[in-house]
């Protein structure tokens, strides 16, 4: 069972694709360029201070309006563990699978911790805030074996017979 | 039981004689959209994955609007990768700026009722317009079909919405929709299938029924449907008899169930920031403005451009006001039917089609302290500029009526072609 | 003495009877006019840098948004803003969107004998009309609108005496680029170029503004025609009466004169990196030059005359599908008579992106910027490095019926080679 522990910051509901990564920078040839805008419209200092390993734990919808993918590869590329929500747009959920960025769905850990606070996730099992566990709920199968082969490039490249196992 | 229209396709599609919600089930994919921002990235995945030859060239549509006109240097980066791609790989489907991808897939006949059909871009879900069951994915995904031509989906529950009776005379299907949005919420539709009727929708355009279609996703919803009739036939170009099959059974399953009564409905508006913060107009008239923007896939089509038209004939804007037509055919029918030339002595800045200001990469960005009043899809924060713009969407009519006193005003009749 | 028709307008403008050649005189201006290119700047210094700061005449100015329309970013956003609040709070005219400044100042300002600033280079081609407009930087321009005075240095007139008629095919603007091959990119520094002969006056003043708008690019501080009936007339037809109208004494002093005889010039099609490197079209032809990006429009090619010539060629013709075509009306005028003649249709049928009515392209900030190594062929007014978008892309320039014909073709060439 994979267990980690990280840093939350905490963001509301509705958090959109535009304010994940606006669609000015999107014609930024990489994603190493585009994230130091991650978040800018809303809080453009959070690139800057989000360490590995740490969680963005937000409200309802997130990731909610376009299908940018970039939105996704972003948070993966600053790093951050995993995002836990209320809920999550589908689009946005489709495509953090297929970045092999894990997303959790929970309603009370909003209420449990605050900005700064560290969490401890059990994957599959559990949030451990303090002293409390807040279960959560394991992703269908189909949906742990993309995550689970690295994303929908390596499960794909698996199905063609080019993967190099590691 | 019966079936949903949403379960009805995914049958048709599958040869599956029965789904129900939640079920996972591999797709045959139609037809697949691919637009200008997105095809560096779906073409460096294809080839990533280890896939070299598309699973159909002529199943695959790639349209540049995003990016059109080019606005920066590394624009044009993006036609040249897909202009290589589509080279390779034997593509004819190819639109370098010919308009909006939502509007071109149904007007050039490419996403057809009963059809599934995937694009990279979120409101994919414009087709279901037509009684196409379409929506949007990313880049990764699409690489996946580019190489596959399938993929898996989660059969969604459907929403039926229901809209009787008729429209008042200044209610434009925007209003319908916003409103809609309002009542269920920004995520009230999330995963879920929308299913539009009613006799208020039988006397819709097609063009009308498609701005509903594309806002289905504000709610999060995966796609907004409507069952195909005789307008839809003769839009597409099939028959009536192909398209018999699609309709949704009285007795299948629904998860809800919205009615509304048409004589009810007024304009509104979302206000800033999200597409759910619904007001009527009349809650916010006089509020100062200082941009109009008539245009994108939502509501750049030649109906809209006819209520513009109507609303602006003799006058003059009193801000600025800029007007996108969703395609080049849309564009050369409204000088045909005397449009532009109405709009332009009426002051409008008229500009060529694309996606223009609904993508926040040029056509008209604004800063802190402005407000616009935009016909399109999403005002989130910065999306048209600064975090400090506030965006009010609303109708084709009430954007026109506002250009001419510079303030959100409640609009006069809209036009219905 | 006599004078030229710049000395004459320098004289009335100064209140003296006689000017020459390196004097400095004190003018009062005619019009002011400032695009959305500097106008912020502008503004800028007139808060911070002046103790009493007012506008001598705001009557006299005119605000024109055309570089950045509509708005490609949150900065050109603010900086319009700027721009508009300044205008309404000092009750200066601005337009917005209604078309390229020097287009929108010919229809509906400039008179023969003023004297006209603006903070744009282009302004000579105020000299079609036989006035002397010249462009001028942020701080020229504060000091006169301030002032409603600034000086001048009396320039030198070359005078250029035109012969005959150009042949089919064959326009200004060949003519113009064919002048500047000839004379150099530096060839009319701090001078006044003046257009006479009978070939001046058989042109059009659609074929003057040509001429007057591209002698900026060979240095000249002003450039101006002959004015005659045409001028009288075009004004009228514009709503304003003539007042002065200056030709140049029998005994004038000239720096130099040149004749050209018009049915000797041929189709250009200049080289990149500077609008000097001339180069014929039946050579450049040659080389099938692959383009990536055609345009027509601007404030020396967006008149209806140029997009008449463009119609013609692409009237029952698709644009390769390698090429992009932006096409920009000049003004909302000519857009306006563009619909009504069918031309809008024309274009948009054969593949052309009919852009709103702006400086486009020409500019290459927010309309059609051209990425690495890609090759533009512009009727647009300058070709340098960089101009219209990345630093390793290249642009030729030529007329409106070459640029429209290399867009079809894929590859530079004539509408003869279609």
């Amino acid at each position: 069972m994979k267990e980690f522990t990280g840093k939350v910051w905490v963001l509301g509901d509705d958090i959109d694709t535009d304010i994940i990564i606006p669609t000015e920078y999107l014609a930024l040839p990489t994603i190493d360029d585009m994230k130091q805008y991650g978040f800018y419209p809303l809080r453009p200092e959070l690139p800057g201070l989000i360490q590995e390993g740490d969680i963005i734990v937000a409200g309802k919808n997130f990731g909610c309006g376009s299908s940018r993918e970039q939105a996704p590869e972003i948070i993966k590329a600053l790093k951050v563990s995993c995002v836990i929500a209320k809920s999550y747009a589908r689009i946005f959920f489709r495509n953090s699978i297929n970045n092999g960025l894990l997303l959790i769905e929970n309603d009370q850990i909003q209420d449990a911790v605050k900005e700064g606070d560290t969490l401890t996730v059990r994957v599959g099992e559990a949030l451990v805030a303090g002293d409390k566990e807040y279960p959560i709920a394991s992703l269908p199968d189909n949906l742990m074996e993309i995550l689970n082969a690295g994303g929908l490039v390596r499960a794909m490249q698996r199905r063609n017979g080019i993967l190099k196992e590691d | 039981m019966g079936s949903t229209l949403i379960e009805k396709i995914i049958q048709h599609n599958t040869g599956i004689e029965k789904v129900t919600p939640g079920q996972i089930v591999t797709v045959d994919v139609d037809r697949v959209m691919i637009h200008d921002i997105f095809i560096p990235f779906a073409a460096d995945k294809f080839k990533e994955m280890g896939f070299t030859k598309l699973w159909d060239p002529d199943k695959v549509v790639l349209i540049y609007d995003h990016m059109v006109p080019a606005a920066k240097v590394e624009d044009s980066r993006h036609f040249r990768i897909g202009d290589a791609f589509a080279a390779e790989q034997g593509m004819t489907h190819v639109h370098r700026t010919d308009g909006i991808c939502h509007q071109l897939m149904t007007e050039m006949r490419y996403a057809k009722p009963g059809d599934i059909v995937f694009g990279t871009d979120s409101h994919t879900t414009t087709y279901g317009s037509v009684g196409c069951f379409s929506t949007g994915i990313g880049y990764t995904e699409m690489a996946g079909i580019l190489g596959t031509g399938k993929l898996w989906i989660r059969v969604p529950e459907t929403i039926r919405v229901v809209i009787d009776g008729k429209l008042p005379d200044n209610v434009m299907s925007k209003d319908i929709i916003l409103r809609i949005l309002g009542d269920l919420r920004a995520d009230g539709a999330t995963y879920r299938s929308l299913e539009f009727t009613g006799s208020a929708v039988k006397e819709m355009s097609v063009a009308a029924r498609t701005t509903m279609s594309n806002m289905a996703v504000e709610c999060g919803a995966k796609c907004g449907l409507f069952a195909p009739d005789e307008k839809t036939c003769e839009y597409s170009g099939v028959s009536m008899e192909e398209v018999s099959w699609l309709y949704g059974d009285e007795d299948a399953e629904y998860v809800k169930t919205l009615t509304y009564r048409a004589e009810d409905l007024v304009p509104v508006c979302a206000c800033p920031s999200q597409v759910d913060n619904i007001k009527n107009i009349s809650e916010v008239e006089g509020t100062p403005l200082d941009q109009v923007f008539i245009g994108s896939c939502t509501n750049g089509r030649l109906e809209d451009l006819a209520t513009a038209a109507k609303i602006l004939e003799g006058k003059k804007v009193a801000i600025r006001t800029i007007v996108t037509p969703a395609s080049r055919q849309i564009y050369l029918d409204a000088v045909k039917a005397g449009y532009m030339s109405t709009l332009a002595k009426a002051g409008c800045i008229i500009t060529t089609p694309g996606c223009g200001l609904c993508c926040g990469r040029s056509g008209g960005i604004l800063t802190d302290g402005e407000r616009v009043l935009a016909t399109n899809n999403r005002n989130f924060l910065g999306r048209m500029g600064t975090n400090k713009v506030q965006i009010y969407l609303g109708s084709p009519a009430s954007a026109a009526a506002s250009a001419v006193t510079g303030r959100i005003t409640m609009p006069e009749a809209a036009v219905r072609l | 003495m006599g004078m030229t028709i710049g000395e004459k307008i320098i004289a009335r403008a100064a209140g003296v009877d006689q000017v020459k050649p390196g004097d400095i005189h004190t003018v009062t201006l005619d019009r002011m006019m400032s695009n959305d290119g500097t106008t912020h700047l502008t503004v800028d210094m007139y808060h911070n840098k002046l103790k009493h700061p007012r506008i001598a005449d705001p009557e006299k100015v005119v605000f024109i948004m055309d570089h950045n329309v509509p708005a490609d970013s949150a900065k050109t956003a603010a900086a319009h803003r700027k721009m508009r609040d300044f205008a309404r709070e000092n009750n200066i005219k601005l337009y917005e969107g209604q078309g390229v400044c020097h287009q929108i100042m010919m229809e509906d300002y400039v008179c023969p004998g003023e004297l006209i600033f603006g903070a744009d280079s282009h302004t000579t081609t105020y000299g079609a009309l036989g006035a002397f407009g010249t462009g001028v930087g942020c701080t020229d321009f504060l000091y006169a609108m301030v002032t409603g005075q600034s000086w001048v240095m009396v320039p030198e007139t070359i005078r250029f005496n035109l012969h005959g008629k150009l042949r089919e095919g064959v326009y200004p603007r060949d003519l113009i680029l064919t002048i500047i091959g000839d004379i150099g990119a530096n060839g009319a520094n701090y001078k006044i170029m003046e257009f006479a002969g009978d070939g001046e006056h058989a042109m059009s003043i659609n074929d003057r503004f040509v001429l007057c708008n591209l002698t900026v690019e060979a240095g000249a501080k002003a450039g101006i025609c002959e004015p005659d009936e045409k001028v009288v007339e075009y004004c009228r037809e514009h709503g304003r009466e003539v007042v002065h109208m200056f030709k140049s004494d029998e005994d004038a002093v000239y720096a130099a004169v040149y004749d050209y005889d018009l049915d000797k010039i041929e189709p250009v099609c200049v080289r990149p990196d500077f609008v000097d490197n001339f180069a014929l079209l039946s050579d450049v032809k040659k080389e099938k030059v692959a383009i990536d990006e055609a345009f027509v429009g601007s404030c020396n090619n967006g008149r209806i005359d140029e997009m008449r010539q463009a119609a013609a060629v692409l009237k029952g013709r698709k644009v390769s599908p390698k090429v992009r075509m932006l096409i920009a009306p000049a003004s909302q005028a000519v857009y306006l008579q563009a619909l009504e003649e069918g031309l809008i249709t024309i274009f948009m049928e054969a593949g052309a992106m009919v852009m709103n009515t702006n400086c486009s392209v020409c500019w290459g900030a927010c309309q059609g910027v051209i990425g690495e190594n890609e090759v533009l062929i512009t009727t647009g007014t300058r070709n340098f490095k960089g101009r219209s978008g990345a630093p390793s892309s290249k642009v030729y320039m030529a007329n409106a019926a070459v640029c429209a014909a290399s867009a079809v073709a894929g590859y530079i060439c004539g509408p003869e080679d279609l």
